[in-house]
């Protein structure tokens, strides 16, 4: 096995709500292997985001987090503020759905290029602009030196994504964390953004945990995936295992609901994601499982190794084999 | 992925949801200081209107005979009396009673008549928004007491205007002369409103199946606009009271006849106290001011987060 | 931008034709100048009345009565008040004198205070010191100018002599009766409490302005990525927050000249402090039309002046904004 650079052990997040505690993630255990591309699929709601803003240390003080977050062995989850600055843009880098509001209207791009790199390396501010430049050509942004005195507005939503990966990737950090980067964006610019995370994983050797929604989206790029629901990880493999013979009902169900060529009819998973604040018992899919049995509202399913994939289902050993999807 | 969307849009109208009212009314009961101030304002409105059982004396009756006119307070009048010997306290009971009819009154005319224009140009755009739209800034951007004092004089001096304002120091009067004012900032509000609601799918469905531009608006504009014309209603009734309080100090107020005050000439009157030291005159007056003014802006202030959920008060 | 300027000023001369002609209706309507003439100086020749009428462009006609005034302010033949003949210009100046020193002190130590009250209450939303700031602010929009100013007034110039002894601040003037020459600590002791009057209003719009408007800016996604960079707290705060905060509460400024000179005028009413909102309130009085007209143009002007200052300060902090 690759070296680990992210090790999720157990994270647990809770939040004060007006109604009361809402647990959003419960007992997540993830690895990210160094140089690979992790995809972290599910439905909305079901805690990718939380996970990895825990991760980063931006969840609002009113979360509640406890597990282990280690990154390259060192603890994250309880560290200093001022550690966590440090980590923060320097080993670990996030970018965020919306490219059209990530970035500030008042400032200039190479600017906020520059900031980035100034507050983690020890550089003048010519040497930063120089690098800010050169990072824009790297995102495939023409004439780079002009548009790095622009201001975002100037900028398309496609292109300004890609200014964003240019400050997340400015410190050439461990690992490159993109919430759901292309589903603000159009199809045609969904791939081309996609293309620059992939050469951007390539060219430094950046794990990338690429977080969606879409499933298609993750057949593309990514190495191995991780599925999650109700703030649980249900399965966890490589891409080729989990689209061959996916074991959890709830991939097989994401999978079925993908449009393929040659299929009729999409199947929708049927019924809505739980409430968080008030979750099911035992495994949190059984209000939507066609394989509940009573057991399943009992016991809270682990992970298990299932074949090649990792899978937490009680009944996994008993179910029919799967449809292959690949 | 349509199945997942789909399955997430759908689940927000699942769970036990409170419909928008209840949500408002629990966001509104949330605001302690504005369920004080609603109860406050209900006792003080009840003491008004039954002034002739609460009030100690009649509005204009003498406690006690000058020279020895001022008394401080004391038992046979509570917050004292004035320069003729007037009980504070009962004259106070009648000066709310007249200065919330003012602010009711000119609150109620001009909020109706805002939200109409409001409506109608938010609706049409084109002319006749610009041109109001233009007007009412140029009127917002004049100090406040300088336009009211200004536009009070003209209306006094149209003579063909008298049977509608009567008097210029009579209660009527200075109730057209609100309305005239007031109207201005709620078809803002109101026509800012209808601007982004027009988009909605509620509306286009409504002219796709050719309803009237009127029956538009009455139907289905303004019953939607009702949170925030509910709020500036509110605050038109605080706006008028002040302006009332403000036009009576510097001596432009109405002289509501046979002795009967409003709280702005019983405020004005303390403009004299300050001199003379007779502090009860000035401070039971300005505090009952400040208590009503404080009272229906928490009121409003908390219509307004009951009604626009995406205010987030932080609280 | 200099063109922007330059076009902006250029457009600010019909405007303020046209607002200084709906003026002089509303004046002639409003104040009848002939009547307040003759009411003012009963004994006035008929020779006398029509010089007056004259001079001050009074016609029957308004239009043309406006266009003979409109030569005559501009020529400089301005005519003297009705009242005892004063010379308009130097009252007008010393007026504007008194009160752009009011109104800039207040201003300074309102938006001073006011933005740094609004900054602490959005910096922890729903806080003790939020909840505190943000009430204060509350109760100090409810309580109207004129109500504050007379309670210090009361306070200051009649309680405090009597419990302590000393009064603290003058509560009328500029100077003690008599003074002469210039004394900068006697001016500020009697500029003291209008200054505060005014202050509280303009500290009680801004904190709230500027907390809800910071609250907007830290909630967006920018922050988010400006935090994600592990720069620390302050800098994210000074160099990404404020900047973005500040932009809607510079529109909001612009609009709000008015209401800042109307709360001059109410305080300096009450202090008997002559700026010119008392130069206001006492020709309006006497329906003074040679004192009001001058002043309606000055105000006219500043709103326009101040409008225009809004619009560049906008256009500086927001790049969006383009100037053309
Ligand atoms: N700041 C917050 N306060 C309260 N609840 C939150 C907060 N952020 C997220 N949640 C809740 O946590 C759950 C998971 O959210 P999230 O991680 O954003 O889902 P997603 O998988 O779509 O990224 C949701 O139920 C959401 O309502
Ligand atoms: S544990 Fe039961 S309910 Fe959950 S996925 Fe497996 S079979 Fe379905
Ligand atoms: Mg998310």
């Amino acid at each position: 096995m690759t070296e680990k650079v992210l090790e999720i052990r157990d994270l647990r997040v809770t939040f004060d709500t007006p109604s009361g505690p809402l647990e959003a993630v419960r007992g997540i255990d993830l690895d990210v292997e160094a140089g690979e591309l992790l995809g972290v699929v599910g439905e909305s709601g079901s805690g990718k985001s939380v996970t990895f803003l825990a991760t980063m240390g931006l969840l609002p003080v009113r979360a509640r987090v406890t597990g282990s977050v280690l990154l390259a062995g060192e603890q994250l989850i309880g560290a200093s503020n001022k550690y966590m600055r440090s980590v923060r843009g320097r080993l670990l880098s996030m970018i965020f759905q919306d490219p059209l509001s990530a970035l500030n209207p008042v400032h200039r791009i190479g600017d906020q290029i520059s900031e980035m790199l100034q507050s983690h390396q020890n550089l003048s501010s010519r040497d930063a602009a120089k690098r800010a430049i050169e990072l824009l050509d790297i995102v495939g942004i023409p004439q780079p030196s002009d548009r790095a005195g622009q201001y975002p507005h100037e900028f398309s939503g496609g292109m300004r994504q890609r200014v964003i990966i240019a400050i997340a990737i400015a410190n050439n950090p461990k690992v490159l964390i993109a919430d759901e980067p292309t589903t603000a964006l159009d199809v045609t610019v969904q791939a081309q953004i996609l293309e620059v995370i992939e050469r951007v994983q390539e060219r430094f050797g950046t794990a990338v945990v690429l977080i969606t929604h879409d499933l298609g989206v993750i057949a593309r790029v990514a190495d191995r995936v991780n599925v999650m629901y109700a703030g649980r990880n249900v399965e966890q493999g490589t891409i080729d295992s989990l689209f061959d013979h996916p074991s959890h009902p709830y991939t097989r169900g994401l999978l079925a609901s993908l449009p393929r060529p040659g299929k009729q009819r999409l199947k929708p998973i049927t019924g809505f994601p739980p409430n968080m604040l008030n979750p099911p018992s035992g495994c949190a899919f059984h209000t939507r499982c066609e394989f509940a049995a009573d057991i399943c509202k009992g016991e809270l399913p682990n992970l298990v190794s299932f074949g090649d994939l990792q899978t937490a289902c009680v009944r996994a050993r008993e179910l029919p084999k799967s449809e292959n999807f690949a | 992925m349509p199945g997942l969307t789909q399955g997430f849009a759908l689940s927000e109208q699942n769970e036990n949801v409170l419909s928008p009212r209840q949500m408002a009314l629990r966001r509104f009961v949330s605001h302690k200081a504005a369920v004080v101030s609603c109860i406050i304002i209900g006792v003080l409105t009840l003491f008004v209107i039954l002034a002739p059982f609460t009030a100690r004396y009649g509005v204009n009756q003498s406690v006690q005979a000058p020279p020895n006119s001022f008394l401080s307070p004391r038992s046979n009048a509570w917050l004292g009396t004035d320069d003729i010997g007037r009980d504070l306290y009962s004259r106070l009971i009648y000066g709310v009673r007249v200065s919330l009819l003012i602010g009711l009154a000119s609150a109620i005319i001009s909020v109706t008549l805002g939200a109409l224009v409001g409506a109608v140009a938010g609706f049409r755009g084109g002319k006749f928004d610009d041109i109001l739209m233009r007007v009412t800034d140029l009127f917002l951007a004049f100090p406040f007491l300088v336009t009211l004092l200004v536009v009070r004089n003209v209306l006094g001096g149209l003579p063909w205007l008298k049977p509608i304002t009567g008097e210029m120091n009579s209660v009527r009067f200075i109730i057209v002369l609100f309305s005239i004012f007031g109207w201005m900032g709620v078809a803002r509000i109101v026509r800012g409103q209808v601007l982004s609601l027009k988009e909605r799918e509620f509306v286009e469905a409504a002219r796709a199946v050719g309803a009237s531009r009127r029956y538009i608006i009455v139907r289905h504009l303004l019953p939607n606009s009702i949170g925030p014309i509910m709020v500036a209603l509110t605050f038109s009734v605080v706006g008028a009271i002040i302006s009332e309080s403000t036009l009576a100090f510097f001596g432009y107020g109405p002289q509501a006849g046979d002795g009967a005050t409003s709280l702005g000439i019983l405020v004005g009157a303390a403009k004299g106290a300050v001199q003379t030291g007779f502090w009860w005159l000035a401070v039971f007056p300005c505090f009952v001011l400040i208590i009503i003014a404080l009272s229906i802006n928490f009121i409003g202030d908390a219509l307004r987060d009951a009604t626009d959920p995406r205010l987030d008060r932080g609280a | 931008m200099l063109r922007y300027i330059l076009r902006r000023l250029a457009w600010s001369v019909p405007t303020l034709l046209l607002v200084t002609f709906l003026v002089y209706i509303a004046l002639r309507v409003g104040t009848d100048p002939v009547e307040s003439y003759k009411r003012v100086n009963p004994r006035a020749s008929r020779a006398k009345i029509q010089q007056y009428i004259d001079i001050n462009g009074l016609d029957p006609n308004f239009v043309q009565g406006y266009f003979k005034w409109l030569k005559n302010f501009i020529t400089g033949e301005w005519a003297p008040s009705i009242k005892g003949r004063r010379e308009v210009w130097p009252a007008l100046k010393d007026a504007m004198a008194n009160t752009l020193r009011l109104g800039t002190a207040a201003t300074v130590v309102g938006i001073f205070f006011g933005l740094i009250a609004g900054v602490l209450a959005a910096l922890r939303p729903g806080g003790r010191r939020d909840v505190f700031i943000n009430t204060s602010a509350f109760v100090g929009i409810s309580i109207p100018p004129f109500i504050s100013a007379i309670l210090l007034q009361l306070l200051f110039a009649v309680y405090w002599q009597k419990w302590f002894g000393a009064s603290l601040f003058p509560t009328s003037g500029v100077y003690p009766a008599g003074h002469t020459g210039f004394d900068l600590f006697l001016m500020l002791k009697f500029m003291a409490l209008p200054t505060i009057i005014v202050a509280i209003q303009i500290i009680a719009t801004y904190s709230r302005y500027m907390r809800s408007s910071l609250l907007d800016v830290l909630n967006s996604d920018y922050m988010r990525t400006a935090r994600s960079k592990g720069i620390s707290e302050r800098r994210i705060l000074i160099k990404h927050g404020m900047r973005n905060a500040l932009i809607p509460v510079v529109t909001i400024a612009a609009l709000d000249v008015g209401s800042i000179v109307g709360g001059l005028i109410i305080t300096e009413n009450i202090f008997a402090y002559p700026g010119m909102g008392l130069y206001f309130l006492k020709s309006f009085g006497e329906g003074d039309f040679p004192l009001l007209m001058p002043w309606m143009v000055v105000i006219v002007a500043s709103i326009l002046l101040f409008n225009l200052i809004a619009d560049i300060s906008y256009a500086w902090l927001d790049p969006r904004i383009r100037l053309e």
